[in-house]
């Protein structure tokens, strides 16, 4: 098991996480210049520090118009009057129709219904809870973040309720903004696909159509259409199919979570008793599962094939957050109040409808108890709850936030990244913290999905800085899987289909051969697979 | 339509799943009719009594024979659910056409039906809740000793003749909503849970349905609530009891005991019905899992490529591509067989078969999508292209193999129909040019020919009308034909268009009947005339205006087997990135790439012309499925993704796939995701 009492010191103050190479996170000094250079320069992203002064404030403060008219008092008997001036007939009999007694029962009928809702917000507890973890995020700029599965592009959600898609070949940072685009909570981009862009707002959900050839800064509304259903709002988590389409979504205060098939605007609830409602979601990358948390002490995975769920009724306190290795067989998650990271294994179900497949229990794989580190004479703690957590798609480093506690000077949240292996154990390795500017928070994190030279990490910082940490190493699985798809098992059968690949206009009877050539020469394979692990891979000619 | 050994034997397997559906709403009904009794004798104030008393109905006698009754009317109900329904839905391009589809023979006939059992359901209910509703006579109300005799119940005239017009209203509601449309669902759900998930949508659905229909119900019973309580009393010889009021009066209706019970047994009616209508859905688009290949070559036709090519009944075919989507999405043993050659000869026989039989359909789409657009862009003058496509659905697909697909490939199941000429079928050809120089004679020469007038598309909506459509294909060309009806009639005067159009199928058998004579001259003259005046009167021009947007649903009607055609190719292709080991797919990827990408272009066409963007609203809440109306969304992105998934597993190798320079550019900006 692994804690943090293995992690190399945090960085002193002043000094900023740049990248990992040779194993070793190097830092820079916060004030030099040509730390802020390059992320710009060597990335090629673009890099992005939107502060909470330069967004306008919110300006719909004022939910209602009361203030804008002045209260004037009339006996009924001089608007009848003034009514008859207008020679409109219907409006004095209304109002000599509309009797006392009937405002009185409407004022009535008004009091028990929010009544009704007070209660059943007392019975439910948790529907409270999205909403002070959200008060916690207001102090931000940024909202949130979601990286294309694809390209070089990503999505700023901000505080004023617009979004911003910046992308690393063009200039042009499209704005999105929509009437019903408020208190913005998820962002997801559809895989396999280029422009689509789901958000999570309070009301519904809107999915963008991003044109990636557009030179326009403003893209009309006309560009959104809108999902709701009933019930289903505020959508606080968003989980698009990895083999595309399909679009589930989540709001705390609905029971259900829907499925979305987008482009008919249908939706399919899906049910179960317990729980209340759906926190989180993370769908697995190669599609097969997904992971809902509840707002209770519950939490689901389900598998995509026919809809069918296990529960697992953690012990105490929700399932906080959750993340999934590459292939889909292992989940971590943490839940509320417990310093510790949980590992849960799936196995291959194969072909046997209505089967989770997951192990009977959940292990202990990471202790992240409160840790104390002293650094130039003063005392820095680290460790306690983990807000966030984060696993790259190579599946070689996993990035978690380790929330500090607010009353204690000394205490700080700190992003710290583990070195893990999936196959053929699973191990989770200490790395490092990744530090940011002074005072500076870390709110999410994300992985970008198809990093050619190892793992790349954004961090978005309360000061509004984005900023993207690369961790350059050598895939120990040789050949990258593509985005979007889950990787092939075993490297040997990727190697063949990689050669099988390469006759295209040639014979069949040639790249058979070739596997035959393959099959009687296993020990040679083994060897070759090594040594291009070791290497960096460009082609493989026999 | 001729079906194969495959087909057959399938298709008992849909009687079966039919038959299971039925029984099943038959032992709900017990539920349903207990939870009918008991909310009938609702009484607040005396809970135990209304419980004894409930508790007492349900032993007696009546009630069991009402649930005989009640049981056979679910049958005969579940009987007309499989008798009608389609996987197309029959979509009206105009109001004329609306009213067309109702007034049926066959629809009338399952209206007149409906009203039937929903008089036979009604009389359950007033056995069920017994007290004055339960008898046609009634002893007089007043206690006056001298009164003797029976007098006509009303209360029982008006439950029964209300069951009608439920019956009536439901079968109406049926055909205009599309209900026997039957729609996949997007996510494949054990049964039980989908019934569970759509149990209380049905309920709500049809407490308000009957509401809504209990409101027009009264409307008319109180105009025309004499007509039936008369007919009934003449002829059973009872007399009105004059010391109770009438009910076509304002006091006598507003009866509230009389109006709950009214909604309550219309609610029982429609809930009943409509949860037939569910199961039957439910279990008929069920996965049914083909196997892909059989140890043993003794049921070969019951293999998914022979009744993918093979004649099949449209549902069949439907619930076959379905499994092709699912099993090249979840499974790996059975992409596996897909892969496999066979045994001797090594011929990927069923990827070919596969392959090939979604490529035709994909490139009917094509052809079809440029035939509209022609239409479109020609101000409705058609030419005769959409006739190969139809030609080609009702066959087989065995003609439109790859481009430069190789011969040793070609499959041996086939070859008795397989013509060696290398490109564009000769079916496509011959017929094309025949059809051509038929249509040439008649209607090219002047546009102010008689043949082409407004008045026409009427003409082809009783031909619509006569087409059988009912539990079989729709003939394609009915479809087709659908969109272009009437384009014209927005143009005041309208003049040239659609008559080529209708006429293509007519005259294609029989080519005499269309030569103008000099008096068939002088007709259609007269006839142009009358048309054109009436063609500028309102209710006419109400009645033929063309729907916006119904058009281009109606080219996309029966698109979800595209969809699905699509999405087994794709997910197939990407998995032999990986999983094809003796590169079995990388013959026909050429072929693939280029079928998608021209219909990607076709598509993109489409969705330029006006209509064809504009999203219908989305009624939620609702039991009856829109779906139809937005495939062509689901296909757009269906398509799109499709070809992502095949560029973003292939990548860079694609370049050294044989593809068009206009196909390559479009290939590239794939690849570089700026579609």
């Amino acid at each position: 098991m692994c804690s943090l009492d293995l992690f190399p010191p945090p960085l002193c103050e002043g000094h900023i996480t740049l990248y990992e190479l040779n194993n070793e996170l190097v830092s820079g000094l916060q004030n030099d210049e040509e730390v802020y250079n390059f992320q710009a320069q060597t990335l090629g992203f673009p890099s992005v520090l939107i502060r909470k002064e330069s967004l306008k404030p919110h300006c719909r403060l004022e939910h209602s118009a009361k203030a804008a008219f002045i209260h004037h008092r009339e006996p009924v008997w001089k608007r009848s009057a003034n009514a008859c001036r207008c020679v409109e007939l219907t409006p004095i009999l209304f109002l000599i129709l509309v009797p006392k007694w009937l405002k009185a029962l409407s004022c009535c009928t008004l009091a028990v219904a929010r009544w009704a809702r007070a209660f059943h917000g007392s019975l439910s507890p948790h529907l409270k809870v999205r909403i002070s973890a959200d008060a916690s995020r207001t102090g931000c700029s940024l909202r949130a973040f979601a990286w294309h599965p694809h390209t070089d592009k990503f999505a700023v959600a901000l505080l004023d309720d617009s979004i911003r898609v910046y992308n690393s070949q063009s200039e042009t940072v499209p704005t999105l903004k929509h009437r019903l685009q408020k208190n913005v909570a998820a962002l997801a981009w559809k895989p396999l696909c280029a422009s689509v862009l789901a958000v999570g707002c309070q009301s519904c959900i809107l999915v963008w159509q991003v044109d990636p050839t557009s030179l326009s800064t403003r893209p009309s509304s006309g560009c959104a259409h809108v999902l709701s259903h009933p019930g289903h709002c505020p959508v606080t988590s968003l989980a698009w199919c990895p083999k595309g389409g399909l679009l589930l979504s989540a709001s705390p205060v609905d029971t259900s979570m829907l499925i979305w098939d987008v482009a008919t605007e249908i939706c399919v609830p899906l049910q179960r008793v317990g729980g209340g409602g759906v926190t989180y979601l993370a769908w697995s990358p190669d599609g097969n599962r997904v992971l809902a948390t509840t707002p209770s002490s519950v939490f689901r995975v389900w598998e995509t094939r026919t809809w069918t769920c296990e529960r697992w009724p953690t012990l105490n306190g929700q399932c906080q957050t959750g993340c999934w290795s590459p292939d889909g067989t292992h989940l971590l998650f943490t839940v509320e109040g417990e310093s510790v990271i949980y590992l849960l294994t799936f196995l291959d179900t194969g072909e046997l409808l209505g089967k989770v497949g997951g192990s009977k229990t959940a292990l202990i794989c990471a202790d992240l108890s409160k840790t104390t580190f002293e650094i130039e004479q003063a005392e820095i703690r680290v460790g306690g709850e983990v807000q966030s957590m984060v696993w790259d798609p190579s599946g070689e480093r996993l990035a978690v936030i380790l929330r500090g506690d607010p009353t204690n000077v000394e205490s700080k949240t700190l992003v710290a990244v583990f070195k893990t292996n999936v196959s053929p154990v699973f191990e989770l390795l200490p790395c490092g913290f990744i530090q940011g500017e002074i005072d500076a928070e870390p709110q999410f994190l994300s992985f970008h999905p198809n990093f050619k030279k190892g793992a790349l990490l954004t961090v978005g910082w309360s000061t509004g800085r984005i900023s993207n940490i690369p961790f350059y190493f050598v895939s120990a699985q040789m050949s990258r899987p593509s985005p979007g798809r889950s990787p092939p098992r075993d490297s040997l059968l990727s190697n063949t289909s990689v050669i099988c690949f390469q006759p295209i206009q040639g014979s069949a009877p040639v790249v058979s051969r070739v596997i035959n050539i393959l099959h009687k020469l296993p020990l040679q394979i083994h060897f070759s697979v090594f040594f291009f692990s070791k290497t960096s891979f460009s082609g493989l000619s026999i | 339509m001729e079906s194969a050994p495959g087909g057959r034997l399938v298709s008992k397997v849909l009687s079966w799943r039919a038959a299971a559906a039925i029984a099943w709403s038959v032992l709900l009904l017990p539920l349903s009719t207990f939870s009918f009794i008991f909310l009938s004798r609702i009484s607040l104030l005396h809970p135990v009594q209304w419980a004894t008393d409930s508790l007492q109905e349900m032993y007696n006698s009546y009630t069991a024979f009402s649930l005989l009754v009640l049981a056979g009317i679910v049958v005969t109900i579940g009987t007309f659910n499989t008798e009608f329904y389609t996987v197309e839905p029959s979509i009206p391009c105009s109001r004329i056409a609306l009213l067309g589809s109702v007034f049926h023979p066959q629809r009338l006939l399952h209206s007149v039906v409906h009203a039937a059992l929903g008089v036979l359901t009604a009389w359950c209910t007033t056995v069920l809740v017994g007290g004055r509703y339960h008898l046609m006579s009634a002893p007089s109300s007043q206690d006056s000793v001298g009164v003797e005799g029976l007098y006509l119940n009303e209360f029982h005239v008006f439950l029964l003749v209300g069951g009608a017009f439920f019956g009536y209203s439901y079968s109406l509601r049926y055909f205009i909503n599309n209900m026997n449309y039957l729609s996949f669902p997007a996510i494949q759900q054990f049964k039980y849970l989908r019934f569970k998930a759509s149990l209380w949508l049905v309920v709500k659905y049809s407490a308000v349905q009957s509401f809504y229909f209990l409101r027009n119900y009264c409307l008319l019973y109180y105009f025309l609530g004499y007509v039936p309580r008369a007919w009934i009393s003449a002829s059973m010889s009872l007399q009105k009891d004059s010391s109770v009021p009438a009910l076509d009066t304002l006091s006598g209706l507003l009866d509230p005991p009389l109006l709950y019970v009214a909604w309550l047994s219309g609610t029982f009616l429609l809930l009943t019905w409509y949860l037939t209508w569910l199961l039957f859905k439910i279990f008929i688009t069920e996965v049914y899992q083909f196997p892909v290949q059989l140890p043993f070559g003794e049921d070969a036709d019951r293999c998914l490529p022979r009744v993918l090519t093979s004649k099949v009944s449209p549902l069949v075919k439907c619930l076959a591509l379905q499994d092709l989507a699912l099993l090249s999405q979840y499974s790996p043993c059975r992409r596996q067989e897909v892969f496999s050659l066979s045994q001797p000869g090594g011929h990927p026989h069923h990827w070919t078969a596969i392959s090939s039989e979604c490529l035709a359909l994909l490139r009917d789409l094509t052809h079809t999508l440029t035939a509209y657009q022609e239409v479109a862009a020609g101000n409705g003058r058609v030419k005769a292209v959409p006739l190969t496509a139809e030609k080609r659905a009702l066959g087989s697909s065995a003609e439109a193999l790859g481009y430069n697909e190789a011969a040793s490939y070609q499959p041996a199941l086939r070859t008795s129909h397989l013509s060696h000429t290398p490109r564009s079928s000769p079916l496509f050809k011959s017929s094309n040019s025949s059809v051509r120089s038929l249509l040439s004679f008649p209607f090219t020469p002047d546009l102010s020919s008689p043949f082409v007038s407004p008045m026409a598309p009427q003409q082809g909506e009783a031909l619509d009308m006569a087409s059988p459509c009912y539990g079989s294909l729709q003939s394609p060309h009915v479809m087709r034909r659908g969109p272009k009806l009437w384009t014209s009639a927005s143009r005041a005067s309208g003049c040239i268009p659609t008559a080529e159009d209708y006429l293509v199928p007519v005259s294609c058998p029989t080519p005499e009947t269309v030569r103008p004579s000099g008096l068939s001259h002088w007709l259609l003259h007269r006839q142009e005339q009358v048309k054109v005046f009436l063609s500028r009167r309102v209710p006419v021009v109400y009645l033929f205006h063309k729907l916006p947007e119904a058009s281009s649903q109606a080219v996309f009607a029966n698109s979800q087997i595209h969809i699905w055609a699509l999405e087994g190719l794709s997910h197939l292709t990407a998995a032999s990135f990986t999983e094809d080991r003796y590169g079995v797919v990388q013959t026909t990827l050429a072929s693939i790439l280029s079928v998608l990408l021209s219909l990607q272009e076709a598509v993109d066409k489409h969705f330029k012309l006006p209509h064809a963007c504009s999203r219908p609203a989305r009624a939620s809440g609702s039991l009856a499925d829109s779906s139809y109306r937005t495939l062509r969304f689901a296909l757009r992105s269906a398509l799109k993704t499709s070809i992502y998934r095949i560029t973003s597993t292939f990548g860079e190798h694609l370049g050294a796939v044989q593809v068009s320079g206009e196909h390559r550019k479009r290939l590239q900006q794939f690849l570089t995701y700026k579609v």
